[in-house]
């Protein structure tokens, strides 16, 4: 079958505004909407920019705005969305070029939350004891893998750039509920702050979009009354 | 121009660069950067699925002794045994330093560090399957990543991502730095250093089904061998048994690890005729032998070339728990429910078990005597130590990045308390701009993706699970062809800033160099051998073949063989059965 696939492009050495492209692209079903852009790429026009590279949801590289959504272009297939497609980078980020947005912000927010274990010292000789069911207490969180959909998807990020987003809150909960941690009143202050949880108005748009399934709103609302807990 | 001052450079920051810069990054007197073409959370690692191997006992008996036996005998006895030693002794170590890092392992009731059973992986030197695969669910790769990476950051690591090394620099014999192409700005940057460390990964991308990400174009491999390094064992590429069909996406071995089964259109496991004892957890190169002799005897799924990776008599829980990654790739990529139908599944390509030589302290060697250069490193899927010989154990490639890495890491940092600071020559990165220059200017008519995919297929066809002399002459003669088409490209993008056409127009070259050094060596060792396995010569050959190929090729463009005798210390090279 045939799809016919906008694209908002923006090449900053040679356009003074975005423009929409439409393509015209034989598919299958079965294709991802990454699949589409390549042949894009291969066949019509190679000079159009987006990142990925493991093209099966592991790696958060292809993070874009698909159908009103955000999405991973490797992980929603074309049979699911129709033969009209429009492809937009994510929104609250600077465009660098077509499909591509500049990272940088969203990965400072991640590391303001100290996003790594913070242990007792000196370690056993072998491995710290954990059960399954402590273990279990953060599992969710540790699936993220960074890809901005849940933070870019989030209207109080698009409203102030201040707000840490969903993406840095879930990096704090998988070490705040991890047994082995130490560092959870700190990183507790970090969220208290006035760009911290109390921003999140439980809008649901991160968890909805999230690809790895997390439950980030039920995580945030976990943040907060540790915070309320901790105070008291 | 710019130009970076550091100690140490590494360049990839998958398992094996992360490793080293956190081992580094602990001297605070040394200035270390991460260069990677990939912000480092998007690197292959994080694919890994199933798990990474130590003989920690959790579960049942175990020893270092016995992995380092499987080990030796998954490879075919082509693994140099003293760093197999290495990488059993110190699984158990590393292990526990990563959960000590906080990397978050499934756990047993008594809050141990989880394990399952793996192929190739056994107890008493073969008598039956052993659990010594630690895991976090069907993402132990992911949780390693994050967790070193979050531990560089915590050690302030400096990193320079998205962007590209295009050279390799070495004056005197000495490594000085390398040339990287910044994608974002389209600038050239020279990194002056003492020390350089290639952790670049693996070439999945020379054939055309792969479990490996599109950027895995074997970037490090080619650049080194440009700059008169061999590479060591190039003919031994493996193919993994159930990848899905078509997609090439991994169905991890941690699902027949938990008890799924190959079966072919008549329903049977076949696996019985061809592996009595290990059955479906015999070791990659013999399971994805049996599968295409099925497809070729006509035993495919409905006669076609793939057949089922079966789930069906498993709780729904170990799905749901144990394998919930590989569970939701079926469901978003074939509409298929594993509870309910078989997942189509073919052979793979993988994993690279040849590389850059390095000894067991990851410092890279230029010829059959170990002979080093100083100054520059290499570990992970991109090097070759040799730990997995002709043929890698499931579980031991991260083993592998971790162990090495660590070695690598910490003998930089030794080197660095001796090594003077060679100076650059004037205009270091003349070479690199060359390059892309002439990609930038080329005024043919040939397309890189239609080139890469020619290349792969053709791969895919003469220089994959079965070859012979005819079709490896073949392949020769096609990687002739494109590399005369590669000379007349024309790429859409001349631009500077974000120019992908051009980044991968550059990759091809790679592509075709480790493609060439594959088929090469291929041709070469006229033996079967591991996952090198030659229709003509169908018999492993011991008495002519137990050795290491060394392929180099020459500035005015020839290419010339060495050899390097296998290090054997426990265990003397048997008949491989299983
Ligand atoms: C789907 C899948 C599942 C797997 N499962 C397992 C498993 O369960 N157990 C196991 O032991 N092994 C497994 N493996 C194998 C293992 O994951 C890899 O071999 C290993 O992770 C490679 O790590 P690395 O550090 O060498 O390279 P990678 O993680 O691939 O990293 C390469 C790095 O190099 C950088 N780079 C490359 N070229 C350049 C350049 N020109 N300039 C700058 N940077 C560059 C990249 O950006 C990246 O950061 C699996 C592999 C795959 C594909
Ligand atoms: S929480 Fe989900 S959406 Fe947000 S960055 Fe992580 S994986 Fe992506
Ligand atoms: S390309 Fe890796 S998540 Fe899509």
């Amino acid at each position: 079958m045939q799809a016919i696939i906008r694209i908002k492009r923006f090449n900053p050495e040679a356009d003074r505004r975005p423009y929409w492209a439409e393509y015209e692209v034989p598919v299958d079903p079965f294709d991802r909407v990454l699949d589409a852009l390549h042949y894009i790429k291969a066949n019509l026009d190679g000079s159009l920019a987006l990142r990925r590279s493991c093209a099966h949801g592991i790696c958060g590289s292809d993070a874009m705005v698909i159908n009103g959504r955000n999405r991973l272009a490797c992980k929603v297939l074309i049979k699911d969305l129709g033969p009209r497609i429009t492809v937009e980078p994510l929104r609250g980020l600077p465009v660098i070029k077509d499909l591509v947005v500049d990272m940088e912000p969203f990965f400072q927010k991640y590391r303001q939350v100290m996003p790594w274990l913070v242990p007792d010292d000196p370690p056993p000789p072998q491995e710290r004891r954990q059960t399954p069911e402590e273990r279990a207490r953060y599992e969710d969180t540790t699936k993220c893998i960074l890809c901005a959909v849940c933070t870019t998807a989030c209207p109080i990020f698009w409203g102030t750039g201040e707000f840490l987003g969903p993406a840095a809150l879930v990096a704090a909960h998988r070490f705040i509920f991890d047994s082995r941690d130490r560092a959870a009143q700190q990183r507790l202050q970090i969220l208290a702050d006035r760009s911290g949880v109390f921003r999140c108005r439980t809008v649901f748009n991160c968890t909805e979009a999230c690809p790895q399934g997390i439950e980030i709103t039920k995580a945030i609302q976990e943040l907060k009354q540790a915070i309320i807990l901790s105070r008291t | 121009m710019a130009v970076h001052e550091f100690d140490a450079v590494i360049v990839g920051a998958g398992g094996a660069g992360l490793y080293a810069a956190m081992e580094l990054s602990r001297q605070a007197d040394l200035r270390v950067a991460v260069i990677s073409k990939l912000y480092p959370t998007r690197s292959h690692t994080g694919a890994a699925q199933g798990g990474i191997g130590a003989a920690l006992g959790n579960m049942e008996e175990d020893h270092w002794e016995w992995h380092m036996f499987d080990t030796v005998k998954g490879g075919d006895y082509l693994v140099d045994q003293d760093a197999a030693e290495i990488l059993a002794r110190e699984a158990i170590e590393t292990v526990y330093d990563l959960e000590h890092l906080g990397l978050p392992f499934d756990r047993t009731p008594d809050g141990r560090i989880a394990q399952r059973r793996f192929g190739g992986h056994t107890h008493h030197f073969g008598q039956g399957p052993v659990r010594r695969a630690c895991h976090a669910a069907d993402r132990t790769g992911h949780m390693i990543l994050q967790t070193l990476y979050q531990q560089c950051l915590r050690q302030n690591v400096r990193f320079f991502n998205e962007f590209q090394v295009l050279d390799l620099l070495l004056e005197d014999g000495v490594a000085c730095g390398v040339v990287a192409w910044e994608i974002l700005t389209g600038e050239l940057h020279t990194f002056h250093a003492r020390a350089v460390m290639f952790a670049t990964g693996g070439w999945g991308r020379i054939y055309k089904v792969t479990s490996n990400a599109h950027t895995l174009t074997g970037d490090g491999a080619a650049i080194c061998w440009r700059r008169g390094i061999p590479l060591e064992d190039m003919e031994f590429y493996q193919f993994h048994p159930t990848g899905i069909y078509r997609l090439g996406i991994l169905m991890s071995e941690a699902a027949r690890g938990e008890g799924a089964v190959l079966r072919n259109r008549h329903g049977e496991r076949f696996m019985e005729r061809y592996s009595p004892t290990l059955l479906d957890l015999a070791p990659r190169d013999i399971i994805a032998r049996a599968m295409i002799t099925e497809i070729r005897e006509g035993r495919g799924i409905d006669g076609k070339d793939y057949l089922h990776l079966d789930f069906t008599h498993l709780p729904r829980q170990v799905l749901e728990e144990k394998l919930p990654d590989i569970t939701s790739f079926a469901r978003i990529y074939l509409g298929i429910d594993p509870l309910r139908q078989p997942v189509p599944v073919q052979p793979t390509a993988h994993y690279a078990m040849g590389g850059i030589p390095t000894d067991v302290w990851g410092r890279v060697v230029v010829d059959e005597k170990n002979t080093v250069l100083p100054g520059l490193y290499a570990a992970g899927e991109c090097a070759c130590v040799s730990v997995h010989g002709a043929n890698r154990l499931g579980t031991n490639s991260l083993v592998d990045i971790l162990v090495f890495g660590r070695r690598a890491g910490r003998d930089m940092v030794r080197y660095l308390r001796e090594a003077e600071r060679v100076s650059l020559r004037r205009n270091p990165d003349r070479d690199a701009r060359e390059q892309v220059e002439r990609l930038l200017r080329s005024e043919g008519k040939e397309k890189v993706a239609a080139l890469r995919q020619e290349l792969a297929e053709a791969m895919m066809e003469y220089c994959g699970i079965f070859r012979d002399g005819a079709g490896l002459q073949k392949m020769l003669g096609i990687l002739g062809d494109l590399r005369e088409r590669y000379r007349r490209i024309r790429l859409d993008d001349r631009g500077r800033v974000f120019n992908q056409d051009l980044l991968e127009a550059w990759e091809l070259g790679c592509l075709l160099d480790v493609a060439e050094a594959t088929v090469r060596s291929a041709l070469n060792r006229t033996e079967s051998r591991g996952a090198h396995m030659r229709e003509d010569y169908p018999d492993r050959d011991d008495e002519n073949w137990l050795k290491h190929t060394l392929l180099y090729r020459n500035s005015d463009g020839t290419f010339a063989f060495r050899y390097k005798p296998v290090v054997i210390t426990r265990f003397q090279p048997q008949a491989r059965t299983y």
